[in-house]
């Protein structure tokens, strides 16, 4: 009824390989841009679009960089957070070498530093797979933490140890630094996002997606169908990387504004954004965006959506709840759909194509 | 099935919604402060003694005295873990309810929160902690830090050094450790330690401690055995100082030569060492005890009654009277700001001006029920530290004592310094607002 296919015919050959090739799906991808370009803004505060919307995507970015690395290529990684912490240090260090370039633009070109650094920590994977890689990359995340602290270079000798975020403007609006309104910071954030999932998604959806679901797949018959793992694993690992320093780039730039950074990028946050892939669905980049959501910001959203309902909860109980919520819905989850919300999604969607008549 | 979807997908929505307008409804005659708090995670042992002393000494002001010149404080605590993630939604969320004033407990949310606080004009108060550099009022007009800060701390570390191998010459020669906290709060002290490293010909040892290690230092110590310092300085806080004081006695590391910033004071860290643990010193800003008309107001008003989170044998130890210290300056604050204006319900720009002009005297200290407790602290237009006087305080292994007398200082070492890296934070800072506030007088 409200997802029926019938009619909707393929003639071609660029319709019938389209990512969206059912017309509802493309009217659902429009009303979703549009919500976020136009609805958020106008609805939503400034607590709310700092606070839940800003994080959320830059989590979100940070998710498809690892889905890429972890769910298309089968390799996993717990240094992700250190690879963001690549991209936050190197936009630092560009911004005060090239104060002219427009940040946005090194935002974007410190990915390929992240990309660099994770290609040189991905070189192991070529010998060694599954748990004995996962430690290899913890080595990534302690050294470069470590990195961090102890090269005050990185940090242009600040005394405090700390990055501080100038003011860069585009247009002659100010979009980094604490004059950057809320809304200019997500409306950059957010093209961003889409401009980078537009490119993950043609990159998974081509040729070189394809080897990588190829290698995860069984990396021997990947090989014998004469696809080369070097280029496919060092090159998952590069792309992977470059969309977490984005995302470390920019939660430094337009939602930290400066702070301590070091201590941002740590093992934690490599757990969470692996959460986040798990629970949103390993191989799905729509899944990236679901994961972030549950797990960065669901307990934004608990913690200050409940007292705002009039549930009184204080302090530290709150966060206790927080905890032991999103705890219990992470095991539910895994139990009733351990293939991610990206799958329960996928169901949901199979419902509605033969509701009312399930077959 | 379907209904409990239903229900799941209107109670989220719901949620979103609440979140998105969390729009403050507040009482004509009362004012709202937020302060962030930590009651979670492995800063908690040092967070919840400060925690209970800043609610109690809100609620007794709002029970005794029926709140500052019978304007209510609503008193809001948001639990920040320590995070920074936590505290920059805390700041949005104060922000969004209109808050007089930003208290953020940490040294990381506090330099997160500078450069927006200059845009938002909230004023942040930092007692004791945060960016040294912002004690320069000219270059940082909303940031307050009074009563001194880690510059002056280290200052005074030195300071009791030479004091008590006699003279600054006696410190030729000699090997002071620095054992912190490798984040943002405890490299502090380094650039001052470093430069009178030099100017009195001493050795500076630096013993950096991640925040995952902060209970396992024994590689560290083995290097203090190595190096064997003359002094330690522990610029250290949360589950980093009972460790630190546990080790130091493990290691035969001479307890009184160890001395923790005023962080490092909190009851529980000494106790953590046993009786062995006689003798361990902490800068201190603040008089321990229950010994004080202030305090035992809080005890009649706030604790019998039942209505503070703190257990009864807590009240009066060292971190809950700085809480208590630090909700006092927000109160003559708010005072001050009062007298200045004319108004009684004030608002965040109000209240910085109440910052800026604050005297606190002698006189003014018996009168509210705290002489002794703390030394006079005068704020000025350029200067919003006000440098004033600690003691070193010493565990006598069920308490803490004040054995000597209160210390200055080395502020014509600081000061410099302080105005040197405020001038390089706002020019690395591009766009940085340049000072519009006119300068308040003393009151």
């Amino acid at each position: 009824m409200f997802y029926r296919e019938a009619g909707q015919f393929k003639s071609t050959y660029s319709a019938d390989m389209a990512v969206f090739p059912i017309w509802q799906d493309r009217v659902g991808i429009a009303v979703i841009l549009a919500l976020a370009f136009i609805g958020v803004p106008l609805i939503g505060n400034d607590f709310f679009i700092s606070s839940v919307m800003i994080p959320f995507l830059v989590f979100s970015l940070a998710a498809i960089g690892l889905n890429i690395l972890t769910g298309y290529t089968g390799l996993i990684s717990l240094g992700t957070a250190a690879f963001m912490g690549v991209g936050a240090y190197a936009a630092y260090k560009l911004t005060t070498f090239f104060p002219g370039i427009n940040v946005i633009v090194l935002v974007l070109v410190s990915g390929l530093f992240s990309a660099a650094i994770g290609v040189l920590f991905g070189l192991p994977s070529l010998r060694i797979k599954g748990f004995y890689l996962a430690v290899a990359t913890l080595a990534a995340q302690f050294f470069l933490q470590w990195a961090f602290v102890r090269v005050p270079w990185l940090f242009n000798y600040n005394a405090s140890g700390a990055i501080e975020v100038p003011q860069r403007t585009l247009f002659g609006l100010p979009i980094t630094g604490a004059s950057a309104s809320p809304e200019t910071r997500y409306f950059v954030c957010l093209v961003l996002v889409v401009g980078l999932t537009w490119f993950a998604s043609n990159l998974v959806h081509g040729k070189l997606g394809r080897s990588w679901m190829a290698v995860r797949d069984m990396d021997i018959a990947a090989e014998l169908m004469g696809i080369k793992l070097l280029n496919a694993k060092l090159t998952a690992f590069a792309v992977s990387s470059f969309y977490a320093g984005v995302a470390g780039a920019m939660m430094i730039f337009f939602w930290y504004g400066g702070g301590e950074a070091a201590d941002v990028f740590n093992i934690r946050l490599s757990f969470n954004i692996l959460f986040m892939v798990i629970i949103g669905g390993l191989g799905s980049l729509i899944g990236s965006f679901f994961g972030a959501a549950f797990i960065a910001s669901l307990p934004t959203i608990l913690k200050f959506g409940l007292p705002a309902l009039g549930v009184p909860l204080s302090g530290a109980a709150a966060e206790h709840v927080t905890f032991m919520l999103v705890g219990a819905l992470i095991i539910t989850f895994l139990i009733v759909e351990p293939h991610g919300l990206a799958r329960l999604w996928q169901i949901g969607k199979q419902k509605l194509r033969t509701w009312p008549f399930p077959y | 099935m379907k209904t409990t979807k239903l229900m799941k997908g209107a109670a989220l929505g719901s949620l979103l919604a609440a979140s998105a307008q969390v729009a403050p409804a507040l009482a004509q005659d009362s004012v709202y402060f937020a302060n962030n708090a930590y009651r979670t995670g492995p800063f908690s042992g040092s967070g919840i003694p400060i925690g209970d002393g800043m609610r109690d000494y809100i609620t007794m002001i709002n029970e005794r005295d029926g709140g500052v010149n019978g304007v209510k404080v609503v008193y809001e605590e948001c639990e920040t873990g320590y995070d920074t993630k936590k505290s920059i939604e805390c700041y949005e969320q104060a922000k969004s309810k209109n808050t007089i004033l930003y208290s953020p407990w940490s040294t990381g949310a506090t330099l997160a929160a500078i450069p927006r606080a200059h845009i938002d004009k909230i004023p942040i108060l930092s007692m004791a902690y945060g960016l040294s550099a912002s004690a320069d009022g000219t270059n940082f007009p909303w940031v307050f830090i009074p009563p001194f800060t880690y510059w002056d701390g280290a200052s005074l570390m030195v300071k009791h050094m030479a004091a008590e191998l006699g003279g600054m010459d006696k410190l030729k020669g000699k090997k002071l450790g620095l054992i912190h906290l490798d984040a943002p709060f405890g490299k502090e002290p380094i650039p001052v330690l470093e430069n009178l490293a030099k100017k009195y010909g001493f050795e500076l040892k630096i013993y950096p401690v991640a925040a995952a290690d902060m209970q396992n230092q024994g590689s560290l110590w083995l290097s203090i055995r190595r190096d064997r310092p003359d002094y330690l300085y522990n610029q250290g806080w949360g589950a980093m100082n009972p460790t630190a004081v546990k080790e130091a006695i493990k290691n035969n590391f001479p307890i009184n030569k160890l001395v923790g910033v005023w962080w490092a004071g909190g009851d529980d860290d000494a106790r953590a060492g046993g009786p062995e643990a006689k003798g361990y010193k902490s800068l201190n800003l603040n008089a321990a005890g229950t010994n004080f008309p202030v305090i035992q107001d809080i005890q009649k008003y706030v604790v019998e009654k039942g209505k503070s989170l703190a257990a009864k044998e807590k009240v009066g130890e060292n971190l809950y009277n700085r809480g208590v210290y630090n909700s006092m300056l927000v109160v003559e604050a708010m005072r001050n700001a009062q007298k200045l204006t004319g108004k009684k319900v004030i608002n965040a720009e109000d209240m910085r001006r109440g910052l800026e002009s604050l005297n606190i005297t002698e006189a003014r200290l018996k009168e509210i029920g705290m002489e002794g407790f703390a030394t006079p602290t005068t704020i000025s237009c350029t200067d919003h530290s006000g440098h004033s006087k600690a003691y070193v305080a010493e565990w006598d292994g069920t308490k803490w004592t004040k054995p000597g007398d209160w210390l200055e200082p080395l502020k014509d070492e600081v000061r410099p310094l302080i105005e040197a890296n405020a001038k390089d934070y706002v020019e690395k800072a591009t766009g940085w607002p340049k000072r519009t506030e006119p300068c308040e007088k003393s009151s």
